[in-house]
């Protein structure tokens, strides 16, 4: 038997489970705008606007969920500054840590963009606000450091859970790859539900939909190698947990890849496929977290 | 800094008297688990249960008997936070709240804990839990304020046997040699010593002599530092940040977008 099995939970839960999926949602969909804004046309901007719209009041949700999860909660700040010296508190090597820092000044970049994007349609028409927007030479800065501050976000939970001694987590290291691949592809499938509901066409989304194929085609290699290292430690999820699993590659990564591989995929509502793909990143993040939690 | 004390813990000797749990409950102010309401686990004479917030000794009582119940032992075992010189838990603390002492301990400040839960996690023992009346992660703290001012710890002082032996690391491995010797010598070839050498997590500061497998007493034979994964699992995550990254500008580059396709509504 594994080491990993005579440990005891932190008991992370559904606070926790939603901050994974809406921290990844949130660098995801800002690292996607980036890379759209920087290498995309111009008929992309809509969606550029979107993903930065979407991921500061998402970080802003994470902030809340993740005080919320604290035994106590009015001392989050001392994941940033000593609570005795009033230094500030980095520990590079603990992936909490690292996090917490990112989490802030991913914050910021995620603040600035969406001021600046709503800036730019007058919303509110201030000159200091439109210096962050994307298109300005400031907002370019703070969007390239942000993007790689938002691939961070999207991808250390699962590091930071694979640095433990918990069963399952503890005995991969491919968990950090895993919810990065399904952090990209979900932040994919939530800019083409926004979209489509916003009322782009089909052929405004199909850049994104070619990207969130080849990321499923990644976060399915991710979960194939996870269960792989696991070894005989993976025969945990003959159960309950094991079905969800199974529900999240078929339904959440099989599914919306055929579906994409239809003749006629102008005759499917366009929303079927995202929404899929969302909820199987929900999924996937329930069963990695929550299965440990009773071993 | 001070001479490394610790914990020698002699399974061999234990009765299971409990006295060593009591005095931590005394001594740290400890409170009684449900409000004090007992509840019986069923599980032999241990109503503890495990190591946590507010256990920070555990009496462990291992029946080992033969089907017809002709043949058997009792194994009983006060365990405690090992005080390892590779701490998993000081290691990912985001706060800085775990603190190693000047005694070679490991010791949590209550008052910079925010309750994140992480050192609960990476304990490769499983003996960190979180105190309902603080709000913050506990364990034992080998006594730190009794220490500073020259005294043992409290359940070393209440051990009635010498089960739980207090003192300097050196000294007491010394004891613990001895001891295994003299165990051999009586026919107990069993008799080890757990935790006692550099190789497990760089020694352990509370180690144990025990006459059967680590596991029989809930305790891992292969303990590990958490950081072991941070290396790989940060390889594997920028190795999948660039691939996305390629592929994003493979699929998002002024390409493939057919003129004459029908144009959508902006936003």
């Amino acid at each position: 038997m594994s080491s990993t099995f005579f440990t005891a939970s932190p008991e992370w839960r559904w606070f926790i489970v939603a901050y994974f999926f809406l921290g990844g949602l949130a660098g995801g969909s800002y690292f996607l705008a980036t890379l759209m804004d920087r290498v995309g046309p111009e008929q992309d901007r809509p969606l550029v606007r979107l993903g930065y719209l979407v991921a500061f009041p998402l970080v802003c949700v994470c902030g809340f969920v993740l005080t919320v999860d604290l035994g106590r909660p009015e001392r989050f700040w001392h994941m940033l500054v000593q609570s005795q010296t009033f230094r500030p508190m980095l520990k590079t090597f603990s992936p909490m840590s690292t996090g917490a820092w990112v989490l802030l000044l991913f914050s910021g970049c995620a603040f600035v963009s969406f001021a600046g994007t709503l800036a730019e349609r007058g919303w509110p028409d201030w000159a200091i606000l439109r210096l962050g927007s994307p298109a300005a030479p400031g907002g370019r800065l703070v969007t390239g450091v942000g993007a790689i501050l938002g691939l961070y976000l999207a991808g250390y939970t699962g590091v930071l859970i694979s640095v433990t001694n918990r069963p399952i987590w503890a005995d991969t290291t491919l968990l950090g790859l895993t919810f990065l691949s399904s952090a990209t592809s979900t932040s994919a499938a939530l800019l083409i539900l926004l979209g489509a509901w916003m009322g782009l066409s089909r052929d405004r989304l199909h850049r994104l939909e070619r990207f969130d194929r080849s990321a499923l085609i990644l976060e399915a290699g991710a979960i194939v190698g996870l269960v792989a290292s696991l070894g005989r430690i993976a025969t945990v999820w003959l159960d309950g947990w094991g079905v969800l699993l199974a529900g999240v590659v078929l339904g959440g990564i099989a599914v919306p890849l055929l579906l994409d591989r239809e003749r006629r995929p102008e005759r499917r509502p366009v929303w079927i496929a995202p929404a899929l793909v969302l909820l199987g990143g929900l999924v996937l993040r329930m069963v990695i977290i929550l299965s440990s939690d009773r071993l | 800094m001070a001479q490394p004390m610790g914990f020698y813990t002699d399974t061999t000797v234990c009765i299971g008297c409990k006295a060593c749990e009591v005095a931590c409950k005394e001594w740290n102010q400890l409170p009684a688990r449900n409000g004090g309401v007992g509840v019986l686990s069923g599980n032999s004479y241990d109503n503890t249960g495990h190591l946590d917030g507010i256990h920070w000794r555990h009496v462990k009582f291992i029946e080992q008997f033969s089907a017809d119940r002709q043949d058997g032992r009792w194994l009983m075992m006060s365990d405690v936070c090992k005080h390892c010189v590779n701490a998993g838990c000081l290691e990912v603390c985001p706060t800085g709240a775990i603190i190693r002492t000047e005694f070679d301990t490991v010791v949590i400040q209550s008052d910079a804990c925010n309750g994140c839960r992480d050192c609960i996690g990476a304990c490769p023992f499983g003996v960190i839990g979180i105190n309902p009346v603080s709000g913050t992660a506990q364990k034992c703290t080998l006594c730190y304020d009794r220490m500073k001012v020259g005294l043992e710890p409290a359940c070393a002082k209440a051990c009635p046997t010498k089960s739980i032996n207090f003192g300097p690391i050196a000294d007491l491995k010394e004891l613990a040699k001895a001891r295994v010797e003299q165990l051999h010598d009586a026919g107990e070839r069993r008799a080890h010593l757990y935790g006692a050498d550099e190789t497990m997590l760089g020694g352990l500061n509370s180690f144990y002599l025990l006459v059967d497998r680590p596991e029989a007493y809930g305790l891992p034979p292969d303990p590990r530092i958490p950081s072991r994964n941070l290396k790989p699992s940060a390889i594997w995550s920028t190795l999948g940040a660039l691939a996305l990254t390629v592929m994003g500008i493979f699929h998002f580059r002024e390409r493939g977008s057919g003129p004459g396709r029908p144009q959508g509504v902006d936003v």
